[in-house]
């Protein structure tokens, strides 16, 4: 059942939810340009660049409030990213944005060098990640995006769930001095948080608790955007008579190591959701825990070494099997294996 | 800058000797590395640390401090050896270089040694980052001119790389006047002479069709050094630069236009032969003719 200590969103589990347009729904992309520009207000040291892509990015409300520290560089997102390296050289707190597949994709050397080696407090905003970008196609689908800044020392990679907690992830991030990598989808999407639910960088927080404590039968660990299906199919699961309980980690690094021993130990079984690709993703990063600490029979549901395709978003998640019933596929198997 | 006397150039050229002698005493110590670029670029490192820069070796992050950015970070064994006698750190510290637990790293690592602003070596990014350090310098003036200087050296073999260009069309854009752009234009890289790997043509006129203000001058002449930095300092609509003809392992007759000499290291005899060399040189190493 979902956790009532959290402030959730009252009504995630009515009927048409995800679908219909009755609900609030708005994407990600959107928390991080609000946070930008209040952050803008609080902090006259933040700084923000764009790559030609200011509207899509949603960097265009800061840009508006204070077009002296917003930087336009064109389509150059390397240079874009180095550049932000030499404002956050001289105190400055630097937001870069673009779609994910450019960066951190096409810079990701000049990210490696400048930022994370240099331990400069550059912000990558990455929009467009995952098969949500849809029409768009494989191309633009980043898909890979969490496994090339999860391997970089220093770096903290976040992958909010809803606008709230992307708006969230934006202030705390303006407050750290940590090259961060913030992981953002196009789409609009539905509003699990509300602004009470709390957040902390690096802490992972239980969704839907599980409805026999004593008896987990499977715990369910998602990211980003798709934890809403990770939610669905576990209330769906609830129903079926199976007690389930999801965690949502919206920080992949430092990731929470405490909270997916335990969940593993509660549950014996484990089921990963992201959309991404499963080579080096959350499920991934779960797994390097969990072997060595507590090995667990574990599913991974996510994109099987394959480039997306141009669609619907909520058609793909059906296409490449992470929707709701691959989810509910996965945790049945899984359970076998206990 | 500008004027600068005779006794000071006679000066900086013992001292740009001396450092000459770190570098290949170094370089022969840690069994690799770069080391005609090195050579090649050492009056001009010089001239920036012991007469061009603002900038404090005992309190290497005074905040008005000149900002200096090697962009070919390969050829740090130069820098390491200018800000070692320049008194940043000792220069014993030099024969360190490229070992384990050094805090010379075999490209330069910002935060190990002091004067170090940026990590390099991975080529293309130092005028973007250059870049970045001008628009911080410019918001923290309100907008004021200001008359602190980023210096950033690249390689001409590296603006081969296209991110360069990205950032060279973004200086002129913002019209960074207080941004130095030095061009070290020895003709080689590593496979060979730049024109034969990948002509770069007429660097001059490519800056200038970029709007960014463009002189060339030999870089191994004090006097012509001095001049560029000084007219360079003056320009307040666009972004400098100067483009260094230089000889890559000037100093060392041996190792002088080779490309061989771009990624290696002395041996010991050749090392000896060259110290023996640039000590009869003293201060009287010759600087080129422009054509």
């Amino acid at each position: 059942m979902i956790n009532k200590d959290l402030k959730l969103n009252t009504d995630l589990f009515k009927e048409d939810f995800g679908a219909s347009e009755g609900f609030d729904k708005t994407p990600t992309r959107n928390g991080f340009g609000d946070a930008l520009a209040k952050a803008g207000e609080e902090n006259e040291n933040i700084v923000a660049l764009t790559a030609d892509l200011s509207e899509s990015v949603r960097t265009h409300k800061f840009a508006q409030a204070f077009p002296e520290r917003f930087f336009e560089v064109g389509i150059s997102e390397q240079n874009m990213v180095s550049v932000a390296s030499g404002l956050a050289h001289q105190g400055k707190i630097p937001f870069a944005a673009s779609y994910a597949v450019f960066s951190p994709g096409r810079n990701w050397e000049q990210i490696r060098t400048t930022i994370c080696y240099n331990d400069q407090p550059v912000k990558i905003i990455g929009s467009h990640s995952g098969l949500l970008t849809g029409p768009d196609g494989g191309t633009h689908q980043a898909l890979e995006d969490i496994a090339i800044t999860r391997v970089l020392p220093n770096m903290v990679v976040i992958s909010p769930c809803d606008y709230q907690e992307a708006y969230k992830a934006t202030m705390a991030m303006s407050e750290t001095s940590d090259p961060t990598y913030l992981r953002l989808s196009r789409e609009k999407t539905p509003q699990i948080t509300t602004s009470d639910t709390p957040f902390e960088i690096g802490k992972a927080v239980t969704l839907f608790e599980a409805k026999d404590t004593e008896k987990v039968d499977v715990g369910i660990i998602a990211t980003g955007v798709i934890t809403y299906q990770a939610l669905k199919a576990a209330q769906k699961l609830e129903d079926d008579g199976l007690s389930v309980k999801v965690i949502n980690i919206h920080t992949i690094k430092p990731l929470d190591e405490k909270a997916i021993i335990e969940l593993a130990k509660e549950s014996g079984a484990i089921v990963t959701v992201e959309e991404h690709q499963i080579a080096g993703g959350l499920g991934s990063a779960v797994s390097e825990v969990l072997s060595k600490n507590q090995p667990t029979p574990q599913e991974f549901v996510g994109v099987k070494d394959i480039y997306g395709e141009s669609g619907n978003g909520f058609e793909l998640y059906e296409h490449f099997e992470v929707d709701e019933t691959a989810i509910e596929k996965s945790v049945k198997e899984v359970i076998k294996r206990k | 800058m500008g004027n600068i006397s005779d006794k000071k150039v006679q000066e900086l050229r013992e001292k740009a000797n001396e450092i000459r002698q770190s570098i290949i005493e170094s370089l022969t110590e840690a069994g690799s590395g770069h080391t005609a670029g090195s050579l090649g670029m050492t009056d001009i490192f010089t001239y920036l640390y012991f007469h061009g820069m603002k900038q404090d070796p005992k309190n290497p992050d005074w905040d008005d401090r000149d900002l200096f950015i090697l962009s070919n970070g390969h050829i740090c064994p130069g820098l390491y050896a200018t800000l070692a006698h320049a008194e940043y750190f000792p220069v014993e510290e030099l024969m360190t270089l490229r070992k384990l637990g050094s805090r010379l790293q075999g490209h330069p690592h910002r935060g190990t040694l002091p004067g170090i602003e940026t990590s390099s070596g991975p080529l293309g990014s130092g005028i973007s980052q250059g870049i970045g350090m001008a628009l911080s310098t410019r918001l923290n003036g309100a907008g004021k001119t200001s008359d602190r200087f980023i210096y950033c050296c690249v390689g001409d073999g590296e603006l081969q790389e296209g991110q360069n260009w990205e950032a060279i069309l973004m200086g002129a854009k913002y019209k960074l006047h207080n941004l130095i752009v030095i061009v070290d234009r020895n003709n080689i890289q590593i496979d060979g002479y730049t024109e034969d790997v990948m002509p770069l043509n007429d660097l001059s006129e490519k800056f200038e069709s970029f709007n960014w203000h463009v002189q060339e001058i030999d870089g191994h002449n004090f006097e012509m050094i001095d001049d560029a930095i000084g007219q360079a300092q003056t320009i307040f609509d666009k972004p400098s630069v100067i483009i260094v003809n230089t000889v890559p392992g000037k100093g060392v007759s041996e190792f002088e236009r080779l490309p061989e000499w771009h990624g290696k290291a002395p041996s010991k005899e050749e090392a000896e032969d060259a110290l023996k060399n640039l000590r009869t040189l003293g201060g009287k190493i010759k600087c080129e003719q422009l054509d």
